[in-house]
């Protein structure tokens, strides 16, 4: 989902920006849920509720309970710790995937608008090529020729991401030069490398970042899909998709297992995508006073 | 009884004030002029009339139309009067109008709405009333799209759409601001051809006293949401009793102080600040010893000594300090096949002139002539397709950026739009020093602080202002620290593009006192780009006149505008509104 | 038009010939032996050899390439190695369960999402669009096989409404098939319509800051009329922008979906073709589904000028 707001470019400063970021519900909400999921992440590297390696048999299909507030899974691990372990991984599959995409297509969307001609076309069909593979296909396809893996999961969504941002730093970029401010710097000598650098990016940072926490989401959703299938991260690693793959089976008997993973993926990329629509939404008050 | 009656009407959108009682009565068959500068509330009553304001907020008073009173009315009523009872013509015609459906749909739209009439019987009449707004069905037909007609025709759309129904009150927000004179003339009178035929009530609104005076029966001065004066407009504006409106007839008519002392004087002025200048710089060059920029600075300084404002032949015997060969640009055609373009576009075609140091000269011309095009070209920011450009006898064109170094040192530009021509991002002393790049030794970042300074201590700003952000000042302000960034350099011409169409009018005449100081204190040399006459009478004293993309005209400012010879100077000197003419004119009907 | 719809058709094949040689290269690098798959660990290496000569294996990759591509433009995309009959055979099988998932689940997101969309910009800041709006975040979220999970516990487990899984075959009648779909084509559409309804309504209104809206309300027409005569179709042309790129993610969405549901699809038979590494298969079905996309994107371009006279101009 690519879709460009008409005004990206706050016409006021940072602080401005800041402040109405602040006082939107959504970007608060969305903070809180994101700064939160990333606590327990890295909490569990420290501390989870149970050992997730530790099998215990007796203890297996438990349903919630004091001592393990989500359950058990068919092993007898502790559902709770398995989430908090497996939120790691989403977060790095995702994260890394993100960085993928922005350290690529962002210096090509860039390029392509500041040079236009021949390398525009250029990205941009490469752009058509990638997207003409189904976002997952071509992660099907990636792990099917190297193997399954958290690996190369990360590449095959990192690579999807790259046309994104390709496209949506292209387009910013491409409303950004025709305005006066660019023409100014050229008059005053500046190289189309440096505009870019100190006029271009600068403004479409937060457009970038809107896209980021979108793409952000969306890569915690194809993680788990890959692992729901077999193809992500491979057991005894604990990932939420895998879990839920695990729990369908189960249904009949333990149906809450199924519950808690998913719950987890959805307020993961549901905080991520208030997080979006709070900076989105302290860009353009235009926008926000019209809703 | 009044046709439009506002008695005390009060607006406020979140707390804040909008309109302060605001009265205002329209006779049929009366033109009212609303006049005032931006933010003084005038779209706002017009738009409270038509009930269109904004969710948040709120009005008080009455407003009564035709025995009813709107404010009181709901929703449906309101409909059924909109477009029927009342129309409405808006500032921007290339937005006005949907770009998904045809002339004929969105013009017979309201008529089959309100008549009820059939689609057939409606795009009758759609044709009919477009043919009477100047566009035959024979030449344009009702199933053409907004996007194939020009500005000024999409305008005769609109009005057509407002019109349809034979309105009792039209209202025109700024109608011909986005067009240029010819254009506007051409709107105007089509205007009052249409009120005198039906007998309508015009509001209409606008910035341009002039175009307010050349129209209407009765004016209403505007500030600051209040209604300062009304009244018949010959008496208003001759007599000029409320002092903002004697502030605001001056400031229409303003022409810069020091040019209007004769000519040959301003020579012998000795330019003072420029030498106070040339002491601040020497204290700055004490902390870069390694000065190389102390030669091009007294370069300027000697440029800007004795040329002053010579007379228009005594120009020709110095070098001049820009000259302009055969220069052509050529676009590419828009691709209207897989294998074929269209023909090239050609915005500037085989142009020459001259430009002498230290004088200002304006190039006026319809939209759309290729001014813009030939100022680019000017700044080295276009590559011309044939021609050359020389800047003090040296070529420009074809040189790399690196080469262009000095040549960009020497002219810099002044845009139209104070809001698009700063990066938001960036604190002012970031933004004014930005040429300084183009020096060679680079002065370091004390030297930097201490020429942005002093930039902005010349065109009125303070010091403080260094560590603001664009958005912390208001349009005038920021026009001042656009021409800060563009003297920085001490260039020795300044490109305006537009520099001062998008002010009003009080701050225009400030700005144009600013740049007709400069010229006098630094010598430098402008280039005005205006569509505006009275701009370019004020300030300018030679004038190139362009038209489709050749000069065709070229000479003395008052002698081309006052005797025009070619047939595009002549049209655009008729059609541009003029204060004085259309007082006199005033007068003379209204007695 | 015509020189639009060639450039856009120039563009489509393009893509496609690019996405081509991405498929054949990838594949091509994964180790393995097709005729030893084939033959098994027993085969001597004379009738090893003999079937590489037959398959063309033994060419040199230019004018395998070219055989490849060639065959697929005639619909002939070779033989599956594991199954030993033509790969368009079990292609054909597949695709009518897939296909039908896919568009079914398409028009339902749409003909959720438009409506909805409107509704919540139409009512912009009001109870309605704030209920709308955060049912369409919660929509966004919710990663779809586990909504599906969620639907197959309600309405198959405990309501026994529907089945849990599995597809009897259009040659059951055609009402106990869709029945087989309906689950999956709601689990697939209900997160993109919520996509779209989002997209819908916040085109909808920055359409509606438009001047030509206000020129419309200026004619007298209440604000309900000007939003579905004017200001929808104007904003169509983002949201399909959107319904294109959706496509592939229902496409994508399809593969596990089926999963799911036990359904016997194109995305079934890919991740069984990986396990047996037919790798034949893979590459076939990977590129019809890539076709499938371009095609898709071609209409919306279509489409696009459909809705837009500014680009009928060129």
């Amino acid at each position: 989902m690519t879709y460009l707001p008409s005004a990206f470019i706050p016409r006021d400063g940072l602080s401005a920006f800041l402040a109405r970021a602040l006082a939107s519900r959504s970007f608060i909400a969305g903070f809180i849920v994101t700064a939160l999921i990333a606590l327990m992440a890295l909490v569990s590297f420290f501390w989870t509720p149970d050992d997730v390696t530790k099998l215990v048999v007796g203890d297996r299909m438990l349903a919630p309970s004091a001592a393990h507030w989500f359950g058990t899974d068919h092993f007898g691990r502790d559902v709770l710790s398995m989430i908090m372990v497996g939120s790691r991984n989403s977060i790095a599959v995702a994260l890394v995937a993100v960085g993928i995409g922005m350290g690529l297509g962002v210096p090509l969307g860039c390029l392509a608008a500041a040079r236009g001609g021949w390398l525009d076309d250029f990205v941009m069909r490469f752009n058509d090529v990638v997207f003409a593979f189904p976002a997952l296909l071509s992660a099907v396809m990636i792990t099917a020729v190297f193997g399954p893996g958290a690996v190369n999961a990360i590449i095959a969504i990192g690579i999807f991401n790259i046309p994104v941002f390709a496209r949506v730093a292209r387009a910013g970029a491409l409303a950004i030069w025709p305005r006066e401010f660019i023409l100014a710097a050229r008059a005053a000598g500046k190289g189309k490398t440096r505009i870019t650098l100190e006029h271009v990016l600068p403004n479409i940072a937060t457009l970038l970042l809107v896209q980021g926490t979108i793409q952000f989401a969306l890569g915690i959703l194809a993680e788990a899909g890959l692992s729901y299938v077999g193809l992500g991260a491979q057991p005894p690693m604990p990932s939420w998709g895998r879990m839920l793959f695990d729990a369908q089976t189960r249904m009949m008997v333990a149906p809450t297992q199924a519950l808690f993973p998913g719950l987890a993926i959805m307020i993961t990329v549901l905080g991520l995508n208030l997080l979006g629509d709070g900076v989105s939404d302290a860009l353009d008050p235009k926008l926000r006073r019209r809703r | 009884m009044s046709l439009l009656a506002i008695e005390n009407l009060s607006l406020s959108i979140d707390e804040t004030p909008i309109l302060k009682a605001v009265d205002l009565s329209i006779e049929p068959g009366e033109v009212l002029g609303l006049v005032g500068e931006s933010g003084s509330g005038k779209s706002m009553t017009a738009l409270a009339v038509m009930r269109l304001l904004p969710d948040a907020a709120k009005a008080r008073g009455s407003i009564r139309f035709d025995g009813t009173d709107l404010l009181k009315a709901d929703e449906a009523a309101m409909c059924r009067l909109r477009g029927d009872d009342i129309g409405m013509v808006f500032q921007e015609p290339m937005t006005a109008l949907n770009p998904v459906k045809t002339i004929g749909e969105q013009v017979a739209e309201g008529i089959r709405w309100h008549a009820g009439a059939s689609r057939a019987e409606a795009e009758q009449r759609a044709a009919r009333m477009l043919d009477r707004v100047g566009l035959p069905s024979q030449k344009f037909p009702l199933s053409r799209y907004p996007h194939q007609l020009s500005g000024g025709q999409r305008q005769r759309v609109v009005i057509a759409i407002a019109c349809a129904l034979k309105p009792k009150l039209l209202i025109a927000d700024e109608p011909t601001t986005a067009l240029d004179v010819v254009l506007q003339a051409q709107i105007l009178e089509l205007l009052r051809e249409l009120v005198a035929e039906s007998r309508m009530g015009l509001l209409l609104i606008s910035h341009d006293l002039a175009v307010v005076t050349e129209m209407s029966d009765r004016i209403a001065v505007m500030r600051g949401g209040e209604i300062l004066e009304t009244g018949e407009t010959a008496k208003t504006l001759s007599a000029q009793v409320h002092p903002y409106t004697r502030q605001l007839a001056l400031a229409s008519m303003h022409v810069p102080a020091g040019r209007r002392i004769s000519s040959s004087l301003e020579g012998k002025v000795p330019p003072k600040a420029a030498e106070g200048i040339a002491e601040g710089w020497r204290g700055a060059g004490k902390t870069t010893p390694e000065s190389g920029f102390e030669s091009w600075r007294t370069a300027a300084r000697t440029a800007s000594g004795p040329s002053g404002h010579l007379p228009f032949e005594g120009g020709e015997d110095v070098t001049p300090l820009l000259s302009v060969e055969n220069l052509r640009k050529d676009y590419p055609g828009a691709r209207i096949s897989l294998f074929s373009k269209q023909k090239p576009f050609c915005a500037v075609d085989d142009v020459s002139f001259t430009l002498a140091p230290g004088r200002s000269t304006a190039l006026v011309g319809r939209s759309g002539c290729g001014k813009s095009t030939l100022a680019r070209l000017v700044l080295a920011l276009e590559r011309p397709s044939g021609g050359t450009i020389r800047l003090e006898g040296e070529e420009i064109t074809g040189k790399s950026e690196a080469e262009l170094l000095p040549a960009r040192r020497a002219v810099q530009i002044v845009f139209q739009d104070p809001y698009g021509s700063f990066d938001p991002r960036h604190r002012v002393e970031r933004l004014v020093a930005e040429p300084l790049g183009l020096l060679r030794p680079a002065p370091d970042r004390a030297a930097r602080r201490e020429l942005v300074a002093e930039a902005l201590h010349q065109v009125g700003m303070k010091p403080d202002d260094m560590q603001k952000y664009p958005h912390e000042f208001s349009g005038g302000q920021r026009q001042r620290l656009s021409i800060a960034r563009a003297i920085i350099t001490r260039p020795k011409l300044v490109v305006a593009d537009e520099a001062v169409s998008a002010l009003d009018v009080s701050i225009r005449a400030q700005i144009l006192d600013l740049f007709s100081e400069l010229n006098r204190t630094l010598g430098v040399a402008y280039l005005f780009i205006t569509h505006d006459l009275t701009v370019a009478r004020a300030i300018t004293d030679e004038v190139l006149v362009m038209h489709e993309g050749r000069i065709v005209e070229r000479g003395q400012t008052a002698a081309v505008l006052d005797h025009p010879r070619s047939e595009a100077a002549r049209a655009l000197v008729a059609a541009a509104p003029d204060l004085r003419r259309a007082i006199a004119t005033k007068m003379r009907e209204q007695g | 038009m015509i020189a639009y719809l060639a450039q856009r058709l120039l563009v489509a094949a393009a893509t496609l010939l690019a996405a081509s040689l991405v498929v054949f290269a990838m594949l091509e690098v994964i180790p393995g032996d097709p005729a030893r798959l084939m033959l098994g660990m027993n085969a001597t290496p004379d009738a090893l050899e003999a079937l590489r000569n037959e398959m063309g294996l033994n060419d040199p990759l230019p004018v395998r390439y070219l055989d490849w591509v060639a065959g697929m433009a005639a619909l002939d995309f070779g033989r599956s190695y594991t199954y030993s009959v033509p790969v368009i055979d079990l292609i054909v099988e597949r695709i009518v369960v897939s296909l039908p998932l896919a568009l079914i689940s398409l028009a339902l997101s749409v003909v959720i999402a438009i409506p909805a969309g409107a509704f919540a910009a139409q009512r912009r800041g009001r109870a309605g669009d704030a209920l709308s709006m955060g049912a369409a975040q919660l929509g966004v979220a919710i990663p779809n096989f586990w909504f599906a999970l969620l639907l197959i516990y309600l309405f198959a487990v405990w309501l026994r409404l529907v089945p849990a899984g599995g597809f009897p075959g259009w040659s059951a009648g055609i009402w106990p098939a869709l029945k087989a779909l309906l689950l999956p084509a709601v689990a697939l559409a209900l997160p993109q319509a919520a996509i779209l309804a989002r997209v819908t309504r916040s085109a909808l209104i920055e359409t509606l800051g438009e001047d030509y809206v206000r020129t419309a309300r200026a004619k007298g027409l209440p604000f309900g009329t000007v939003l579905w005569r004017h200001a929808l179709r104007n904003a169509l042309i983002p949201v399909l922008t959107i319904v294109g790129l959706q496509f592939s993610f229902l496409l994508a969405g399809t593969i596990i979906i089926e999963n799911v549901f036990y359904l016997p699809g194109l995305g079934r038979l890919v991740f069984q073709a990986i396990t047996q590494r037919d790798l034949i298969v893979v590459e076939g079905v990977v590129m019809l589904l890539v076709a499938t996309v371009v095609a898709v994107n071609f209409l919306v371009d279509i489409s696009y000028a459909v809705v837009d006279p500014r680009l009928r101009a060129r």
